[in-house]
This record gives structure tokens, C-alpha cells and sequence, in this order.
């Protein structure tokens, strides 16, 4: 089409602002990053006792330290790459969903998906007696099941409404838990430790075999995630508009779903459903990076930070020892309430 | 280059209600055309349907001779923009952000912003008179200066084809002059094809070129105001009475409707 000749000038004075805005985003990126790196330090020197950064990096690169291989290579890096890595997954996810949806209630762990994965392990476990790699598979049909139940009922005259969505979500989550609870009751051999996995999610006891899975989870779910980004920004702007900008909106959204199901419930299978991590993570960073850009990535570094920061706090700067889902529930609950009562204001329309 | 944009036999609906039925239409090619017709003809429907965001139950649209609902759908979003009802601003987002959005088709997943980007979104502002607004956020924006900046967004997609549906609701009589005097000067600096739904019969024969009026999801009739806005138009398509008398400020036609009262005798065959 012909555009008409322009000023250069303001074309000018976008670039320069665009430029400026590229530097700030990746200024931010970098700041969070640091902080996750940073954490993931602090967990691996600092606990009952402080392990100096040069022995910590000799475990790290295999060499035999007295006195720290068993505190570093057994206890505290598993700990801080499981930490890691379920912040990541659960931030990525939840940003995932609420951008979808366009609610920051739509989050994985507050309408169901995360605690109907949880519920799918634990009943697994239990019932059928599963372990190890057989586990998340389970944990995945659970998400997704209650996904798509979400899905179906929520659905009425060729579309989804949010606020209804978002209801039928909390009464899923309320009968996963249910579920988890039952399971639970019924199983004679569980540990506090292992109840407490399931119910709230706790990095106690991790495993380098059981980081594996949810590594490779991350590469492809994430990467897939991190691809749509820029589509899911367009889908904010309503389905037809984006339509119009020439996203195919229902592949998006199933690809989207997909993906952040399979995070959750890899993540979830790992660690249990880390409460609130999803749901928290993507509004504390659009509030410290402004609007107007995606999400997705910010979000899997705070997730990161809130799962090692709840955990290290959790274990040493509390009266007594909580497992990381305790700390972030008890961070995420005021959030949700102060959500609902805000949504009920503004309109029961919405 | 203008494209032109053809339906045939073109039917469409949601679920189990059928909406349209055989519309045949030719869309004039860097012309404006306007939709009209009562609440529920199906006007919005159309446009969804020529702009791919409806599946067509039967029949084809046609953009240069080529389907779009067999079209890449990018590929197609680069020729032919539709502006919605009622798009969502995301909340705290910019003016600058909001019509940069308008570029979304132009870019590939690792395609990076490029200069001609910058360019587009420029001339979108200039054209918009929305250059002041650019670092004001969206959401407290008054309903006139939203519009045009929801223009914006569609003019930086650079596409031949605009639809718009209803891009005047909500507005007050002077910023609705305001839209569609700024749709005219697209149309003519550019050569953009507009295809718009309006609710205002009046504004509608003085702004289009075409003329599209629709009954109960059928093709009434289609061409110049003056042929299309008649008083057995208006008695079909509304179910209205109304005189036709010729508008003193534009000359083209113009519907002074007569209800039960205050028509002073003014019906059929005084």
C-alpha cells in the first residue's frame, strides 16, 4: 500500500524511544536475573552452617571437600536446581494462563490445574502404586483433565466468560483437595514431609534424578510458551482483535493450554503444587516493570525468586523449620482475597 | 495497489442460528463503503465474516480473486484490517504501545522491530493527530481520542482493506464527524478501501460512496446513497416511514423519520 512520505522526525523519536525502552526491559531482565542467581548462592552457601563460595564451587565441579560434599552435593544444590526450576515453571505457566485469559485469577493453582495434577499423582501413588517417571504422566492427565473440565463447563454460546471460568476453577481446586486429602487418609506409609509435598509443595529432600524431567519439561514447554509470547500480548487486546492481527486465536489458546499444563504438572510431580507461586509471580513483576510488554519471562524469574527466597526463609530465618508451599501460601492468600474483593467491585459483570 | 473484496453467495451464523443468507456483494475498490440496517440484520456478521473471524456456513469471500478463509492468516491480516466493536486495551498501556500493536502481522516469531516498523507507526500518528497522545496511557484517554488511536492501530498495519464495526458507537455527534471525517481523508490520501457498519443512516449517505443496506441477513440493496437511501428502503429495512428530502450541507440524501407523534401530518400521501 503507499504510505505518504514522512518526517523523518518522529519516526526518529519512536526509534529513540523504542531503543530506550529495549535497553530498560533488558536492564530489568538482568536485575532479575541477578537476584535469582544470587538466591540460588545464598541456598547453596548459607544454612545450618556457611559454606565458603570456593568450597561450594569445588563440589560443584566434582572434587571431594571434606566436610561440605555431603551438605552442598546432597542437600543444598539439589534443593536450589529443584527451587529453581519449579519457580521458573510455575511463573512461566501461571503468566501463561493470565495472559490467556486475561484475569489474574486465571492462574493454574487457583482454578484447579495445579492441585488436579497434584491430585492425579498423589491418588496414582496410592492407589496404583506408581513411582518415579511414571508419576508425571498421571500428574499431566490430572491438569489436564481439569483444564478442559473447566474448559467444557465454563463454556456457554461459543465462548468462555472469565468470571465464570474463574468460579469453576475454585470449586475444582476444592475437590482436588479433596481428592489429595482422601488419598492421603487412605495411605498408612506417609511421612508429614511427603503429605505436606502434596498438599502445600515443598523442596525437602530433592533429588538431581528428580530435577531431571522437569528440565527437560522446561526446555520444551517453556521454549514453546516463550515463542507465543508475542501472540499472546496481541490476544490481550480481545480475540477478534487479535484474530484481525492475524493470530489463529483457538490454535494459540490450545497450543498455550498444552504447554502450561505440561509445566504445571511436571513441575507439580517434582515438588507438589508450590502454592501461589503461579498466581503471584506475573502481577509483583508487571508491577515492578510497568505494562505494555510480556510477561511471560519476567514472571519465570520472579517465580524463580519467590520459590528460593520462601524456601531459604522457610528453613532458616523462621522460629521453626516450613516447607516452601507454607511460606508462599501464606504470602499469596491476602493477594487472592484482596483480588476477589476488588473484582466483585469493579463489577460482577467482568 | 487497492484489492478487491467480493462475497459470493456468502452465508454465515453462530451455532445453530443462521445469520446470513446468499449475500452477493462487491466491495468498490478505494471507495468507502457503509453497512447499514436494524439491529440484528446481520451487519456485524458480515464484516466478521469478510474479515475471516467467522467461518462461512456457504459461499466465498473473495480478496483479489483469492479465498480468505483458505488464506495464511498473517498473510491475510497484512491486506485486510477489521477494527472490532468493543477491542480491550490492556490495562496501563500506551498510546505508542497500543498502535505498534498494529505491526504484529508484519513481524515473524524472531523477527526483530525494524526502522520500517517505526515508520508505519509514525504516519499512523500523524494521520491520526495522535503524535501528542503517544506516551499517555490508553485507559484514561477520553472516548473521541481512544477511537482514534484504536485507528491508529489499524492504519499501522498498512493493510488495502480496513472494516470497521460501528467506529462511532459511544461517541457524541462532533467526535463521530470527527472519526469518519478522518476515515475520508485515509481513504483519499491513501487509497484505503473502508468498509464500515454505521448506525447513523445520515452520516452514512454522506460519508459512504456505497451504500449496503441489509434486512433479517439479507442483501436489500447496494450502490450510490442516492440510490440506495429511499423511503421504500427505510419502510422495508426498519419498518419505519420516513421522508427523503435532499440534506442542505452535503446534497446527498437525507431520512427525516416520522413516528406516531410529532410528524404533524407529515406520513404517507400528505
Amino acid at each position: 500500500m503507499s504510505r505518504p512520505p514522512i518526517t523523518g522526525t518522529l519516526t526518529d523519536t519512536l526509534a529513540a524511544a523504542r531503543r530506550q525502552r529495549g535497553r530498560r526491559r533488558a536492564g530489568q531482565l538482568a536485575a532479575l536475573a541477578a537476584v535469582v542467581l544470587a538466591l540460588v548462592a545464598l541456598t547453596l552457601m548459607v544454612g545450618q552452617s556457611v559454606t565458603p563460595p570456593g568450597d561450594v564451587a569445588r563440589v560443584l565441579l566434582g572434587r571431594d571437600v571434606p566436610g561440605a560434599g555431603f551438605t552442598i552435593g546432597t542437600l543444598r544444590a539439589p534443593r536450589a536446581l529443584m527451587s529453581l526450576l519449579t519457580g521458573l515453571s510455575f511463573g512461566l505457566a501461571g503468566a501463561a494462563f493470565q495472559t490467556m485469559l486475561r484475569n489474574p485469577l486465571a492462574s493454574p493453582d487457583i482454578i484447579g490445574i495445579s492441585f488436579g495434577a497434584s491430585g492425579a499423582a498423589v491418588a496414582g501413588i496410592v492407589f496404583f502404586g506408581l513411582s518415579g517417571s511414571a508419576v508425571a504422566p498421571v500428574a499431566i492427565a490430572g491438569g489436564l483433565g481439569v483444564a478442559l473440565g473447566i474448559y467444557a463447563l465454563a463454556w456457554r454460546g461459543g465462548g468462555v466468560a472469565g468470571a465464570r471460568l474463574i468460579l469453576i476453577g475454585i470449586g475444582m481446586a476444592a475437590m482436588m483437595q479433596s481428592v489429595i486429602s482422601y488419598s492421603l487418609l487412605k495411605a498408612s506409609t506417609w511421612s508429614q514431609n511427603e503429605a505436606i509435598r502434596w498438599m502445600a509443595g515443598s523442596v525437602n529432600g530433592a533429588t538431581l534424578a528428580e530435577a531431571v524431567p522437569l528440565a527437560l519439561a522446561l526446555a520444551v514447554c517453556g521454549g514453546v510458551l516463550l515463542l507465543r509470547a508475542r501472540d499472546l500480548e496481541a490476544l490481550r487486546l480481545g480475540d477478534d482483535t487479535a484474530a484481525a492481527l492475524g493470530i489463529r486465536v483457538g490454535w494459540l489458546r490450545i497450543t498455550v493450554l498444552l504447554a502450561a499444563v505440561g509445566l504445571v504438572a511436571f513441575a507439580t510431580a517434582a515438588a507438589g503444587p508450590i502454592a501461589f507461586v503461579a498466581f503471584l509471580s506475573g502481577p509483583i513483576v508487571s508491577r515492578l516493570i510497568g505494562p505494555g510488554r510480556s510477561l511471560l519471562l519476567p514472571a519465570a524469574l520472579g517465580g524463580a525468586v519467590l520459590v528460593l527466597g520462601a524456601d531459604w526463609i522457610g528453613q532458616f530465618a523462621l522460629p521453626m523449620r516450613f516447607p516452601v508451599g507454607i511460606v508462599t501460601g501464606a504470602l499469596g492468600a491476602p493477594w487472592l482475597v484482596y483480588l476477589i474483593a476488588r473484582s466483585n467491585r469493579v463489577g460482577a459483570a467482568s | 495497489m487497492t484489492q478487491s473484496l467480493v462475497t459470493e453467495d456468502l452465508a454465515a451464523g453462530y451455532g445453530s442460528r443462521a445469520v446470513l443468507h446468499g449475500i452477493d456483494l462487491t466491495v468498490p475498490p478505494g471507495r468507502i463503503t457503509a453497512i447499514v440496517g436494524a439491529n440484528a440484520c446481520g451487519k456485524s456478521t458480515l464484516l466478521r465474516a469478510m474479515s475471516r473471524l467467522l467461518p462461512p456456513r456457504a459461499g466465498r469471500v473473495l480478496l483479489d480473486g483469492k479465498e480468505v478463509h483458505r488464506m495464511p492468516a498473517r498473510a491475510l491480516a497484512r491486506q485486510l484490517g477489521l477494527l472490532p466493536q468493543a477491542p480491550l486495551a490492556p490495562e496501563g498501556i500506551t498510546v505508542a504501545d497500543l498502535i505498534g500493536r498494529g505491526r504484529h502481522p508484519h513481524h515473524g516469531p524472531f523477527q526483530r522491530w525494524s526502522r520500517e516498523d517505526d515508520a508505519a507507526v509514525a504516519a499512523a500518528m500523524e494521520a491520526t493527530q495522535t503524535v501528542d497522545l503517544a506516551e499517555r496511557a490508553v485507559d484514561e484517554l477520553s472516548g473521541g481520542q481512544r477511537q482514534r488511536v484504536w485507528i491508529a492501530m489499524a492504519l499501522a498495519q498498512e493493510t488495502d482493506v480496513l472494516l470497521l464495526d460501528e467506529p462511532t458507537t459511544f461517541l457524541d455527534v462532533a467526535h463521530q464527524v470527527e472519526v469518519l471525517d478522518l476515515l475520508v481523508d485515509l481513504n483519499a490520501a491513501r487509497g484505503t478501501t473502508v468498509v464500515m457498519v454505521l448506525h447513523d443512516l445520515n452520516l452514512a449517505a454522506r460519508y459512504a460512496h456505497h451504500l449496503v443496506a441489509l434486512a433479517a441477513g439479507r442483501l436489500h440493496s447496494a450502490g450510490p446513497p442516492a440510490a440506495v437511501l429511499t423511503e421504500e428502503m427505510v419502510a422495508h429495512v426498519f419498518g419505519l416511514s420516513a421522508r427523503i428530502i435532499r440534506d442542505p450541507v452535503a446534497g446527498t440524501p437525507l431520512m427525516l423519520p416520522i413516528g406516531r407523534h410529532r410528524s404533524g401530518g407529515a406520513g404517507w400521501g400528505s
